[in-house]
């Protein structure tokens, strides 16, 4: 059996996306900046699919400025806000320790250039304390950043009561929203964010595309230069075919989000029963606060990357949060953060569905990952330890 | 995967040697769990000839395939020439690694060396005293 359960990382491309993709790239192959007929035909597609992601997240189209993906939607509202701080004398952002590397890496590469950069802490769920906002915001402070849900244990961070406190400060408030658009519903009024990003190929649409929400009167600055394309805020030809997909691909999610939540709600629940059997196992982040479809598990006693290539061998597509799979010695800073040890951490493994996953998907990847787990544990030198007492059971 | 070649995957679908010897003549462990990789060699030794091997690994696909590899190579050898076994020689039989993995197989190289020490001080045996530096560094954190 074939089982793709690595949806964060990737969701299948939906049909239609695919057929708007197509359909554009044919039919609409003139450039949107030129001034005859063919390449205003092409402009009017791009701002209707403006129009669409716009309305998908309650912005005008004026507020959305289309990106390479998430990535790129996060460092450019991240360096622009840190820009403007400069001007006004305010060096200091504070973002929570589990944010995705294209925010801390941004950061990272900020605090290099003389800024403050506070990350705020999370509980064992997974989940920031809104109180801690209001300590750390100072009169220096000219960015907060916080996702929205996280990309590895599903958490869903408490965004609008931040908003609230960033508003009353008058901080500029970013967040990077890859992981929920498209899964939960999301306002940008309603959540009162300054900057919200977004990619398509979470949401079923293609990899390479993306948008940057930026709320009127907010600072924007280019990270490309060379030309007057999405008013001078993001120089080069639009990725018309890319933007078409990822709007039809926005659409439909939208159009099925509740029946979608609902089925993928009752499959991860039905998954994280059958994996909680496993002994010595626990499930990272909140039961409840996290997306629909995200399964984040450790497993005492073995190491993740054995776990992905034994499940890649039984058809299961998956990821973990290991340092073999970090490419580095230390695990998930996410997992850490929420206070597994380095020894659990590393035997982590994320699954995460969509409304194309089966209930008898489910019961096979419940089969397949309990025996991977006793397979790998048959010949740790750590489970043996664990087993014969000489080294204490964490979980 | 392309992660890895034929060999390392054959290794770590199929392992030799899994498992443990009790009443061991020698066992080497190196590494640690905070870092991701534990490796446990024992050693079944009859007239200085390894007659024996057998592995336990936490730790990545190399990791394993390493350890696989590392006790086929020694196995019905004398200790003479297990320990002159070179990562290296374990990576060129596994038709290569990763670069970011070549550790695995350092590891592998030291948790023999490790088993053979031990194998020499259990019996008041005489060792090269450079046997020790070579396993000196195996468990830092």
């Amino acid at each position: 059996m074939q089982v793709y359960a690595d949806n964060a990382a990737t969701a299948k491309i939906r049909p239609s996306a695919l057929k708007a993709y197509i359909d554009t790239a044919t039919q609409y192959f003139g450039n949107p900046s030129s001034l005859h007929e063919v390449g205003q035909a092409a402009k009017e597609v791009l701002e209707n699919c403006r129009t669409k992601i716009a309305a998908a997240i309650g912005a005008t189209a004026r507020e959305i400025i289309f990106t390479s993906g998430g990535s790129e939607a996060d460092n450019q509202a991240i360096f622009s806000a840190a820009r403007l701080g400069a001007k006004k004398g305010k060096k200091k952002i504070i973002s929570t320790a589990i944010e995705h590397h294209a925010v801390l890496h941004a950061l990272e590469k900020l605090k290099t250039e003389g800024y403050e950069i506070v990350l705020l802490p999370v509980g064992t769920d997974g989940i920031v304390n809104v109180k801690d906002f209001e300590t750390a915001i100072d009169e220096n402070t000219c960015l907060v950043s916080v996702m929205l849900a996280n990309n590895e244990i599903g958490t869903i961070q408490p965004i609008k009561e931040i908003g609230e406190i960033c508003k009353a400060k008058k901080v500029p408030f970013h967040t990077d929203a890859v992981q929920a658009v498209g899964h939960i519903p999301v306002d940008v009024n309603d959540l009162g964010v300054d900057y919200l990003a977004l990619s398509a190929h979470k949401f079923g649409g293609p990899r390479g595309v993306g948008a940057l929400y930026v709320r009127a009167g907010a600072p924007l600055f280019p990270l490309v230069e060379g030309g007057a394309q999405e008013r001078g805020k993001r120089a080069g030809t639009e990725n018309l075919p890319a933007i078409a997909a990822m709007a039809t691909a926005l659409e439909e999610s939208l159009a099925h989000l509740d029946a979608n939540v609902k089925k993928v709600t009752k499959l991860r629940e039905k998954l994280i029963e059958g994996l909680s059997k496993i002994p010595h196992s626990a499930l990272n982040g909140d039961r409840k606060k996290r997306l629909a479809g995200n399964v984040s598990f450790c497993f005492e006693g073995i190491e993740g990357e054995g776990l992905l290539l034994y499940l890649s061998d039984a058809g299961i597509s998956a990821s973990s949060g290991s340092a073999c799979t970090s490419g580095s010695l230390d695990p998930s800073h996410v997992l850490l953060a929420i206070g597994r040890v380095h020894d659990v951490a590393h035997g982590s493994l994320r699954l995460t569905l969509s409304e194309e996953n089966t209930e008898e998907e489910i019961d096979y990847l419940i089969k397949a990952v309990t025996e991977v787990v006793e397979k790998i544990r048959g010949f740790s030198p750590v489970w043996r330890d664990l087993q014969s007492g000489k080294r204490q059971y964490i979980l | 995967m392309a992660l890895y070649s034929e060999k390392v995957m054959d290794h770590f679908r199929n392992p030799r040697n899994v498992g443990v010897i009790e009443n061991a003549d020698g066992v080497g462990e190196v590494g640690n769990a905070k870092c991701g990789d534990i490796m446990k060699i024992y050693l079944k030794i009859e007239n200085d000839i390894i007659v024996d091997v057998k592995f336990e690994t936490f730790g990545c696909g190399s990791a394993i395939a390493s350890s696989s590899m590392a006790t086929e190579m020694i196995k019905g050898k004398p200790l003479s020439q297990a320990l002159e076994l070179t990562n290296k020689a374990v990576a060129e039989a596994l038709d290569g690694l990763p670069a970011h993995k070549l550790h695995c197989s350092v590891l592998a190289e030291e948790a023999i060396k490790n088993a053979i020490l031990d194998y020499y001080k259990r019996n008041n045996l005489p060792y090269d005293p450079a046997l020790e530096e070579a396993c000196a560094h195996c468990d830092e954190e």
